[in-house]
């Protein structure tokens, strides 16, 4: 039974920042500006922000240090994704091909500045992990959904549910979100109507950042205790996810907790029975969420209805 | 003359080349500025380090400048190729190691196969694997609708646990943790280029790992250049990626093309891998990290500022090898050479800024012109 435990707060762990990153990545394919830079994102937002907690790890610690490590992750993960905006929108150049300059440019720029910053020249930053929640207080003790949910979390998870209601209100019932669906789909005719699409553009690309910037710092917190200039494919993960959830939050937010459950499986299978005893190398089992993304890709993307004016440059004088 | 000028100062071509090497200056120059931040000191030593890039190393140098451009020029071929049809194949990592791979595995195993044979077997069984890596994503996006960087990025991870395997079960070698030497046979000979590209100092008398390899890659790229612009199946190719409705209209199967053509991106980067890895114990082995190979996203840029067209792709090949083999000079001054793969990002980046250039430049003339005629009309 602690197993079926362990692996749920395990999912939780893999889901939420997957979750929190392709709804970043939904906000601006919904504006039309795809951001192929998310991976490049996470790691920016992720090196800052441990960056962080590594140098303030002496004279503070627990949530509040959690809290402003998330505040410095958005803040990077917004200012970077502002090269792209600004090569998407005010060059309309290619948006892949600026999207994956920046994935280029992160782990490099994290390798380099990592090496720089530490004293000993290392390109690991760690960090101690002072975050983690053994029992919440009431909730903890709840029969089976407290040892399910409330122990050994921590507030990252909530961060990201939080995140996810969020995202639903604003897209759907908020005028912003309302105007920012419009620019996606036809810009022309968002444009007749007043609406700056140039900006919408901005918005939507620099909420895909801050939430970039947030997702790689949830992903390392609960996973390890260093950071190296990686994030495994995360990001490019999230938007596999982001187009198998349709660009829709809530169905992004299951799709979310398929793929962490995948790679719950990859990650944990030795020390579940059945899994253990095919003795199939590591190796399989990491790949099996992208194997698995593939597949549930090829069957569903057939009807995939991508907001219509994506990946186009807009420009007013074209027809 | 002046109409001359202007003919070619507004030309497509000019503007192309043009904004290629603007963005490799800003990219250096950003380089720069990075150098300057981190280590004031050394940053003019630094920067004349890179610029001098391989030839910091002599003749040798110089043979690796070589040595490593020839998997660059298969990727930037493999993902240009990808461009001309409309397809972005960041997959190129990926085809790339599984090409590797393969042909590793080809080299140590196939003993049984005599010298010549052996490596151009396994220079084939490559390209076959990389055109699988390729033919994958391709048919998904032909027949699925699934986008192809998705697809392509999957299976770069893929790839890369999958030659991690391929390395730790049938050519491992454990002492130094990477894989085993190819047999003799299966080495990619050196036709003297090794001996042409060395270097004496002292008694050492180093020789480069150049091979063969670099003509093999030249002598695809001008095939590909033929295939693209001579034939009519290069024709079709070029047509889907222009406008694919359009070319569904005329009767060409466009399905049937964008599968061609990212099996064929695939093959090319697979050759890649074998050219690279099919040299001799002092060159390149396959280690098992979990890193994407950067060969294969060199690609990229290489595509990029050859403009797409094989023949650029040689000499872009060649100058982002140039770079890197400066970069790692870079170490000797306390720099990492991390800064160049930023520099590079920066090229990326900057050679897609398309509008500057292709509108500043013939606008900026045709603001002048419109002056001078104006001018012209008071004057009467």
């Amino acid at each position: 039974m602690s197993i079926v435990f362990m692996i749920v707060q395990q999912t939780m762990f893999f889901a939420i920042p997957l979750l929190i990153v392709a709804l970043g990545g939904m906000f601006t394919e919904r504006g039309g500006v795809t951001n192929i830079a998310l991976d490049g994102t996470m790691i920016m937002g992720a090196f800052t922000s441990i960056m962080f907690i590594s140098k303030m790890g002496d004279t503070m610690s627990g949530q509040s240090l959690l809290i402003l490590a998330i505040f410095v992750a958005a803040v990077t993960g917004g200012v970077f994704s502002l090269l792209l905006a600004f090569s998407a929108v005010n060059m309309k150049s290619d948006q892949v091909i600026g999207g994956t300059a920046l994935n280029m440019f992160a782990p490099a720029f994290a390798v380099y500045a990592a090496r720089m910053m530490q004293d000993s020249g290392v390109q690991q930053v760690e960090f101690i992990n002072s975050f983690r929640i053994s029992k919440v207080p009431i909730l903890g003790d709840i029969p089976i959904l407290g040892r399910m949910f409330f122990t050994n979390c921590y507030i990252t998870t909530l961060l990201g549910i939080i995140i996810l209601i969020i995202s639903i209100v604003v897209l759907y019932k908020t005028r912003f979100g309302l105007r920012l669906r419009s620019c996606g789909e036809h810009p022309h005719a968002a444009d007749s109507v007043g609406i700056n699409v140039y900006k919408m553009r901005y918005a939507g690309v620099v909420i895909s950042g801050i939430l970039g910037g947030i997702g790689g710092l949830v992903f390392i917190v609960p996973t390890s205790t260093n950071f190296n200039a990686t994030v495994a494919g995360y990001g490019f993960l999230a938007l596999a996810v982001m187009i198998f959830g349709q660009w829709k939050p809530i169905r992004i937010a299951l799709a979310a907790l398929f793929f962490g459950l995948m790679k719950t499986l990859a990650a944990a299978y030795s020390v579940i029975p059945f899994l253990a005893d095919l003795s199939i190398t590591s190796d399989f089992y990491q790949m099996i969420p992208f194997i698995a993304t593939l597949i549930v890709l090829a069957f569903s993307s057939k009807k995939s209805q991508a907001p219509a004016a994506v990946a186009t440059p807009y420009d007013k004088g074209s027809r | 003359m002046k109409d001359k000028a202007r003919r070619i100062l507004t030309g497509d071509g000019f503007n192309n080349a043009a904004s290629s090497i603007i963005a490799i200056l800003i990219g250096l120059l950003f380089g720069f500025i990075i150098l300057l931040i981190t280590n004031p000191a050394n940053a003019i030593e630094g920067l004349k380090t890179i610029l001098m890039g391989g030839f910091s190393g002599g003749a040798k140098g110089v043979g690796q400048v070589l040595y490593f451009a020839t998997p660059l020029v298969m990727t930037g071929l493999s993902v240009g190729f990808a461009f001309k049809t409309g397809l972005f194949n960041i997959g190129a990592a990926g085809q790339f190691i599984m090409g590797a791979a393969t042909a590793l595995y080809v080299g140590v195993n196939w003993t049984f196969l005599p010298a010549p044979l052996h490596w151009i077997v396994a220079i084939i069984m490559a390209a076959l694997v990389g055109a699988l890596w390729g033919f994958i994503p391709g048919l998904l996006k032909a027949y699925c609708n699934v986008h192809e960087v998705i697809a392509t990025i999957m299976m770069n991870y893929i790839g890369m646990y999958l030659s991690n395997f391929m390395v730790k079960n049938y050519f491992f070698d454990s002492r130094k943790s990477i894989s085993m030497d190819v047999a003799k046979s299966a080495e990619i000979p050196k036709g003297g280029l090794g001996e042409f590209f060395s270097s004496t100092t002292g008694t050492f008398h180093e020789v480069s790992t150049v091979n063969i390899g670099i003509i093999i890659a030249i002598v695809i790229a001008i095939i590909m250049y033929i295939i693209l612009n001579k034939t009519t199946l290069g024709y079709e190719l070029k047509a889907c990626g222009h406008n694919p409705d359009a070319s569904k209209y005329a009767g060409i199967n466009e399905k049937k093309n964008i599968v061609l053509a990212m099996t064929i991106a695939g093959a090319l980067a697979g050759i890649g891998g074998a050219l690279l890895y099919l040299s001799g114990s002092a060159g390149k082995h396959m280690s098992i990290l979990e890193e994407l190979a950067t060969e294969g996203f060199n690609g990229i840029p290489v595509a990029l500022l050859g403009l797409s067209n094989p023949i650029g792709v040689i000499f872009a090949a060649i100058f982002i090898s140039y770079l890197t083999q400066g970069g790692s000079y870079l170490q000797m001054l306390n720099y990492m050479p991390e800064v160049i793969n930023i520099i590079i990002a920066c090229i990326i980046y900057f050679s897609a800024f398309a509008l500057i250039f292709r509108r500043f430049i013939p606008a900026l003339l045709k603001k002048r012109q419109e002056k001078k005629s104006t001018q012209g009309g008071e004057q009467q």
